[in-house]
């Protein structure tokens, strides 16, 4: 287990210099630089633009600004943004809770709804329900996150009213961020209107963030579901007398979830990727936004960290589930 | 100069009906505005954005002198009244006595609004070794510089308590203009030595201070702004009690919360939007000639551009009455002059060239192009406030020069290398803009067709013309506004014969707020104010 553990973390070191190199490389890819972005139609005086040039370290040569980059980050220091002259770090962790709450009751979403669909279309394979359920499944895996935000939208908060359009509480409460999960502030701050205006406001940004995941899962769900049905096990679990409930609840259910617990791992990075867009349609002050925005004025410093924070994350959570995965099934630890 | 279109639409939010579904009720007055980013900052020194401006400098501060809401008139801010000297050297400002400063948890005025807050604000954008100059990292003071103040202002002086003496190194009528832009907001010196006492000066940009109608209350990143009524600001409290930005970057998505009532008020609707905010039986749509222009300009040092005659021909072939329906689908009004209609000394004299495809092809032969000519225009990468579409006006165009016999090959760069590439004179023709700073004409001609503008790169068809040179700049030394209107009506002339661009149109800016808010002025430098709003049903 120690050698697996060690295999797995000694992969972590070339990943990060990867992601480093990358995004290093891409921002600069991009035409225009950062200062130039501050500027308008009226352009810059010259002066100015050479000493913001040299102030950001941009006039020095490539290697060396690479260098500093990978040497500061790794004393946890990711610069100060270009645009808000804040540290990278201050601005990533103001942000970096509201998209976790996001995120989280997405993939609740996902896997509570996910699971229980895959398993009745595996268990009722080839009827209504499970070309209902796959059908469906495929629509929403299809869907592009803008479109989908947009219909939910026009439908559920302009169409019905039931739920509001975009951001994290209604403007009546004014819930100082403790840990920056509102649903946790608000109830810390002991305010039940304000935490239902914060669940209220949650339900359409995680349906639309957690459409995919749940397509993935439920589809994922089912195809595991049908092997372990077909698995001779299964079969004496009937023949003892177990019933039908039992049989696939208890016997093929645990083993059927195995490779769906992988794929709820491997989701991380499509939460994240998705909370790019669903943060800005529904206006939520996440990391996403945050990211589009830093790219869009070529906020250099605020990219490369908001993406190595990122990075950082979806390794540290597939480092946990290959870990957890060696635990639950031995065969992996061995090979 | 008042708008009809604004005093046309106040007048119907004033008999407007109260809004049927509004969100929920509270005990005070609250004004939810939905904005359309996160302020960089709420130090309006620092920036150039108008969203930091909306957000600092139009709510939280004052400047010696204000823009009157809707016109781009000068009125008393802090300053009761000003004299120029004769030679137009210097400026003298009384200030107005009794103004409050805001007061947060930090920080409680002891004494009034003075000539030293007037002195530390203005000393510390212009002086490198004053101790506010940098204490927040990498700041700079960019529309200072821009607007080149340092080389208009000498240093400003404390004639007593309550007066400010500006001395300037030459003569510049704009000046009175430049006062009342953002970045001349006036900060607490009282709060400024508070804090550098306490070693935190930097403070004073995170957490505001100033003398504006609301007071800054809390910002949460990227989400909401909040601010409360100042109920000893010096024009009298706003009738509303709070106001809260909340920052919705997506223009549908601001729409559908204008739609439900969770905003009052939101900026840059989409043009698309346009026709159903005006059907919204809940939605009061405010217009205004926006303060731009949107023009083709060509480089006079490149071939066929250098022949005057090419250039009207070019001016002629150019159906812009079908550009203004296609790519601002109505929202706009055909350029003209380089200046929009709603500024002074406007010269409506003029005669556009007329749309004539024969025309332009026979005064191309007689330039010694009759067999046509290959050209290129550069287009716009991305929608500014004055070309909602920079591709589609460029297919326009080339469908049109193609008809009088010049083939346009279309080019174009990402926004800051289109930018860079221009200031070098790399381009044939191309296509740019200008939103007005302060609605003086001299931020048009001088940055965009001066002389000097051609080695700073501002001046993108690199014409420099004596005569029309020699009136902007007489314009600057005139004090007297029908003076200096003269010289711009005669530069006019000058530039509709000489044709260094196209103009192609003024666009219109729309601002869609819900009819239960009732008073809302449109203001010309694009700015959104509240202060002078109520509203009814609450």
């Amino acid at each position: 287990m120690v050698s697996f553990l060690l295999k797995r973390l000694g992969l972590v070191v070339p990943t990060f210099l990867g992601i480093t190199l990358l995004v290093f490389a891409l921002i600069r890819l991009i035409p225009g630089d950062p200062v130039e972005a501050l500027s308008g139609e009226r352009g810059m005086a010259p002066e100015r633009y050479q000493r913001l040039i040299h102030e950001f370290g941009l006039d020095r040569p490539l290697a060396v600004q690479y260098g500093e980059y990978v040497w500061r980050a790794l004393r946890g220091d990711l610069g100060i943004s270009v645009v808000t002259h804040e540290p990278v770090f201050a601005e990533f962790a103001a942000r970096f809770p509201a998209t976790v709450e996001l995120s989280l009751v997405a993939i609740v979403f996902a896997i509570v709804v996910g699971v229980p669909a895959g398993i009745v279309a595996a268990v009722k394979r080839n009827t209504a329900w499970d070309y209902t359920v796959m059908g469906a499944s495929l629509t929403g895996y299809s869907m592009p996150i803008f479109w989908w935000g947009l219909l939910l939208i026009l439908a559920f908060s302009v169409g019905l009213g039931w739920t509001p359009v975009s951001g994290r509480l209604a403007i009546q409460y004014d819930i100082a961020p403790v840990t920056g999960f509102m649903l946790v502030d608000s109830l810390l701050a002991a305010d039940k209107g304000a935490f239902r205006s914060a669940l209220s406001h949650l339900v359409l940004p995680a349906i639309a963030l957690g459409t995919i995941p749940l397509a993935v899962i439920a589809r994922m769900t089912r195809s595991s579901m049908l092997e372990v049905l077909r698995e001779d096990y299964v079969r004496t679990a009937r023949a003892k007398g177990a019933g039908r409930l039992r049989v696939v609840a208890v016997h093929a259910l645990r083993n059927a979830l195995i490779p769906v617990v992988t794929t709820v791992g491997l989701q991380v990075g499509t939460l994240f990727a998705g909370a790019i867009l669903t943060e800005t349609i529904f206006a939520w002050p996440g990391v996403g936004k945050w990211l589009v925005e830093a790219i869009h004025r070529r906020d250099y410093a605020a990219v490369q960290g908001g993406i190595l924070c990122t990075a950082t994350i979806i390794i540290a959570v597939n480092l946990v589930v290959d870990v957890l995965y060696g635990v639950i099934n031995p065969r992996i630890r061995r090979s | 100069m008042p708008i009809r279109t604004v005093r046309a639409a106040v007048a119907l939010a004033v008999v407007a009906l109260a809004a049927g579904a509004s969100s929920a009720a509270f005990a005070a007055k609250t004004l939810v505005y939905c904005s359309e980013g996160s302020p960089e900052g709420f130090n309006p020194q620092f920036f150039t954005t108008g969203t930091t401006a909306d957000a600092s400098s139009v709510p939280i501060y004052n400047r010696l002198v204000e823009f009157e809401i809707g016109t781009t008139n000068i009125v008393p801010g802090l300053a009761e009244s000003w004299t120029a000297a004769p030679d137009g050297l210097s400026y003298t400002f009384k200030l107005r006595k009794g103004v409050k400063f805001h007061s947060n948890a930090k920080f409680t005025p002891t004494r009034d609004f003075n000539a030293d807050d007037v002195l530390f604000s203005y000393n510390r954008m212009a002086d490198p070794s004053h101790p506010f100059a940098k204490v927040t990292p990498g700041q700079t003071y960019a529309y200072f510089d821009d607007m080149g103040m340092k080389d208009i202002v000498d240093h400003v002086e404390k004639v007593d308590p309550m007066t400010v003496k500006f001395v300037l190194k030459k003569p510049e009528a704009p000046f009175m203009a430049d006062m009342a832009m953002d970045f001349a907001s006036i900060l607490s010196a009282e709060y400024a030595d508070k804090m550098m006492a306490a070693k935190t000066p930097d403070v004073i940009d995170r957490e505001p201070i100033g003398t504006g109608p609301f007071q800054f209350v809390s910002y949460q990143k990227d989400a909401v702004i909040r601010y409360k009524a100042f109920d000893q600001h010096w024009g009298g409290r706003p009738k509303i009690d709070n106001l809260v930005y909340a920052i919705t970057t997506d223009a549908s998505v601001r729409f559908a919360k204008l739609k439900t009532g969770e905003c009052h008020a939101m900026a840059f609707p989409k043009p698309a939007d346009v026709a159903l905010m005006q059907n919204d039986p809940n939605i009061n749509l405010v217009q205004q000639p926006g303060l731009n222009v949107g023009y083709i300009s060509f480089n006079v040092e490149k071939k066929p551009f250098d022949s005057k005659l090419v250039r009207q021909a070019l001016n002629m072939a150019v159906n812009k009455k079908a550009i203004l329906n296609n790519v601002f689908q109505g929202a706009g009004a055909i350029a003209k002059n380089p200046i929009p209609s709603t500024l002074w000394s406007y010269n409506d004299k003029i005669q556009d060239y007329p749309y004539d495809p024969a025309k332009a092809k026979a005064l191309l032969a007689q330039a010694g192009y009759p067999n046509g000519v290959d050209v290129e225009l550069w287009y716009l990468p991305v929608t500014r406030p004055y070309n909602p579409d920079g591709k589609r006006m460029a297919e326009l165009i080339q469908q049109d020069w193609e008809k009088v016999g010049v083939r346009t090959k279309l080019i174009t760069y990402e926004w800051g290398e289109y930018r860079k590439r221009t200031k070098t004179g790399e381009h044939h023709a191309v296509m740019f803009g200008w939103s007005g700073d302060n609605g003086d004409p001299d931020n048009f001609f001088v940055p965009l067709l001066g002389c000097a503008a051609v080695k700073g790169g501002g001046n993108s068809a690199r014409w420099c013309n004596d005569g029309f040179e020699k009136l902007i700049q007489n314009a600057k030394l005139a004090t007297r506004q029908a003076d200096r209107a003269g010289f711009y009506v005669k530069a006019q002339e000058i530039f509709h014969d000489e044709a260094p661009w196209i103009p192609i149109a003024h666009s219109v800016r729309f601002d869609p707020i819900r009819k239960d808010v009732v008073g809302y002025k449109m203001d010309a430098t694009a700015h959104h104010f509240f202060n002078k709003v109520d509203m009814t049903g609450q």
